[in-house]
């Protein structure tokens, strides 16, 4: 039988993959440009027995996805830049309890009410050093429609697999371009549920780490009572100050993250191999990349991409690798040198990398990026 | 036989993190009751805070609980219910964690008619962070940021319940210790969003400021200034200057949000 398709945009196939994914319940607030997620969510959620609120503010969605996520359900929001900002205090939140949970948030123009219809990519940052403190960061930044909802699905299984936020961005181009999009079908994409605790209630510790660095998370209401709270915790949930158990347990918290990136990270390398020249994009800036690699390469230049999947963690060892050999980056993206950066921070010098930065509210478009090509010597 | 608090209190968390002479401890005993008395599931029960001294209660107690960010308890807990509406869910908290910097998830907690029960603890002031000034201090009141008296005038918090919508408002005291599970008792078993107001005292950040000299004095003051609901309505305006109504203050039977939910469920289930 013929697989469904659909023509769908970036927003409504992140709400089919998050109802692919096992997604029952959904908290959010309206904004722009995100608020097809939860359109789409409003609607289709009740047909399952799932649930939809919309919350007075971005703040109140965030608990509420923390506090229905302890129940054992999976919960989702959706956002764009000034919500992503309120909803910080939050995520802090579900990073140091260590519950589970996915905030698709659309990247506009920022700071502040910025450019709510006009594309960007300057929230990459704030998905890492948007809370205060030390904590994971899981970044996913999809660049068509059918790998928002893969990503999507992706999400969800990295938030249960690893007890933490998940985040995915694509940015404003991505989120309302109508692409054709082929419905994995039931099985297909691997979905994976939160470990539930093994031992009886009366043995629960919601942070136990006889079970590993990913303590099994039991569920409100399934017959097991713990505590839980946003201050530095003990194994069984309860707040310590002791500072060798506060520095074991903010180690391990990271660590569920860093120690496991090979399992998180993703990332595609096109005509990477004899590339003189690697541009290193994510969303739909790569697809402008990708055009003007090809371009280049008709014209004689050897020139690669390497295109992000996963922002964070980021895949700094295979740039390092691949920043021995080529005599040029560049990285073009909608922000003024985000991604820029943190190439430069991981190369140690190996190469030259040379920015694209476009805040202005329009896309990169392949020109300018063959034009940077153009400059390496 | 005297009540068994050790039924609901978890072993080995005592003692409790509360300054003498402080009433959240007889409000804590008092929800115990109240829970006891109605007969709460424990594993099947909630109970959320946010941030401050009152919030610090949950821990003490052998539930599902759930201590959040401040002033999140009423989205926190909005988010449990919604999931597990079959759950029983208990919010407590302080005026300020409640009403400052949780007031709008409070008020709209309150016009969605969500079956949850909120308790205040309303001892006029900040404790945690050294005792400044919050939405219930009264105007001239003294605060550690309001030296030279309190300019701003305080919220009635019931009233603002009321207004925003919440099904059962009721106030009492932390002086009146035997009304305290009653009246908790009656709003968890009302359906809808109750809210209980205890008025309590912080004797370390607002009594040493404000010329109490004791804790018993602030307790008087609590006993003195309260009139039930019944006996207020036989009294004129001008004895009730200064004084403050307890007992229910409010009950009215309206829809209530998960059921209204389940309705909506069923309606997409049919269009489907």
């Amino acid at each position: 039988m013929a697989k469904k398709v659909a023509f769908l945009q970036g927003n409504e196939a992140a709400a089919q993959g998050a109802l692919y994914a096992g997604c029952t319940f959904f908290a959010g607030y309206p904004i722009t440009p995100s608020t097809e997620v939860a359109e789409v969510m409003s609607a289709e959620l009740p047909k399952i027995g799932g649930k939809f609120i919309q919350m007075e503010d971005e703040i109140g969605a965030m608990a509420a996805l923390i506090g229905a996520s302890l129940t054992g359900v999976k919960a989702l929001t959706s956002t764009s830049g000034p919500g992503l900002s309120l909803k910080q205090e939050n995520i802090g939140y579900a990073c140091i309890a260590e519950v589970p949970c996915v905030i698709y948030n659309v990247m506009r123009g920022g700071p502040s009410t910025g450019m709510p219809t006009g594309p960007s990519q300057s929230d990459v940052m704030c998905a890492k050093w948007g809370t205060h403190g030390d904590h994971p960061a899981i970044l996913l930044v999809p660049a068509s429609v059918q790998e928002t909802y893969e990503e999507t699905v992706r999400a969800f299984n990295l938030a249960e697999k690893y007890r933490t936020p998940v985040m995915v961005m694509p940015d404003e181009i991505v989120a309302h371009m109508r692409e054709r999009i082929v419905f994995p079908e039931k099985g297909e994409l691997e979905v994976v549920d939160r470990t539930a605790p093994s031992v009886p209630p009366e043995q629960y510790k919601p942070y136990d780490t006889s079970f590993g660095d990913v303590p099994p998370l039991a569920a409100f209401g399934s017959g097991y009572k713990f505590h839980v709270t946003g201050l530095n915790k003990m194994q069984d949930g309860f707040p310590t100050t002791k500072a060798e158990i506060v520095q074991a347990e903010e180690e391990r918290q990271v660590r569920k993250v860093e120690a496991n990136k090979a399992d998180i990270m993703k990332w595609e390398e096109y005509l990477v191999d004899d590339a003189d020249i690697v541009v290193v994009a994510y969303g739909s800036t790569s697809r402008s990349a990708r055009f003007a690699v090809n371009e280049a390469r008709k014209n004689g230049i050897k020139a690669g991409l390497f295109r992000l999947q996963t922002f964070w963690p980021f895949p700094e060892d295979r740039l390092l690798q691949i920043s021995k050999k080529v005599k040029a980056f560049i990285t073009p993206e909608m922000n003024l040198g985000m991604c820029h950066g943190v190439v430069k921070g991981c190369i140690e010098g190996n190469a030259p990398v040379l920015g694209i930065f476009r805040v202005d509210g329009e896309p990169i478009n392949p020109g300018q990026i063959v034009d940077k090509m153009k400059e390496v010597k | 036989m005297a009540f068994d608090y050790d039924k609901y209190i978890r072993p080995g968390k005592l003692p409790h993190i509360w300054c003498p002479g402080c009433g959240h401890g007889i409000v804590m005993k008092g929800l115990i009751r109240a829970i006891d008395a109605v007969g709460l599931d424990k594993k099947n029960t909630a109970i959320v805070s946010g941030i401050g001294c009152a919030s610090r209660l949950p821990g003490y107690i052998d539930c599902c609980t759930l201590h959040t960010a401040h002033g999140r308890a009423a989205a926190f807990a909005t988010g449990v219910k919604m999931a597990k509406p079959e759950m029983d869910v208990i919010l407590v908290g302080g005026d300020g964690d409640g009403t400052a910097i949780g007031g709008n998830h409070f008020i709209h907690a309150c016009r969605r008619n969500i079956n949850m029960t909120y308790i205040i603890m309303n001892n006029k002031i900040y404790g945690m962070t050294g005792g400044q000034f919050s939405p219930a201090t009264p105007t001239g009141a003294k605060a550690s940021t309001t030296p030279y008296g309190n300019p701003d005038p305080a919220f009635d918090i019931a009233k603002l319940a009321i207004g925003a919508g919440a099904t059962f408002v009721a106030r009492g005291t932390a002086y009146h210790a035997n009304q305290i599970d009653k009246l908790i008792a009656e709003a968890i078993q009302h359906k809808g969003f109750s809210v209980v107001e205890i008025l309590d005292d912080c004797p370390t950040t607002y009594g040493r400021r404000n010329k109490f000299r004791s804790v018993i004095e602030m307790m008087n003051v609590l006993k003195d200034i309260a009139v039930p609901v019944k006996a207020a309505e036989k009294m004129s305006p001008e004895q009730l200057q200064g004084k403050i109504l307890t007992g229910v203050l409010y009950k009215e039977e309206k829809p209530e949000y998960t059921t209204e939910y389940a309705k909506v469920i069923e309606r997409a289930k049919a269009a489907k």
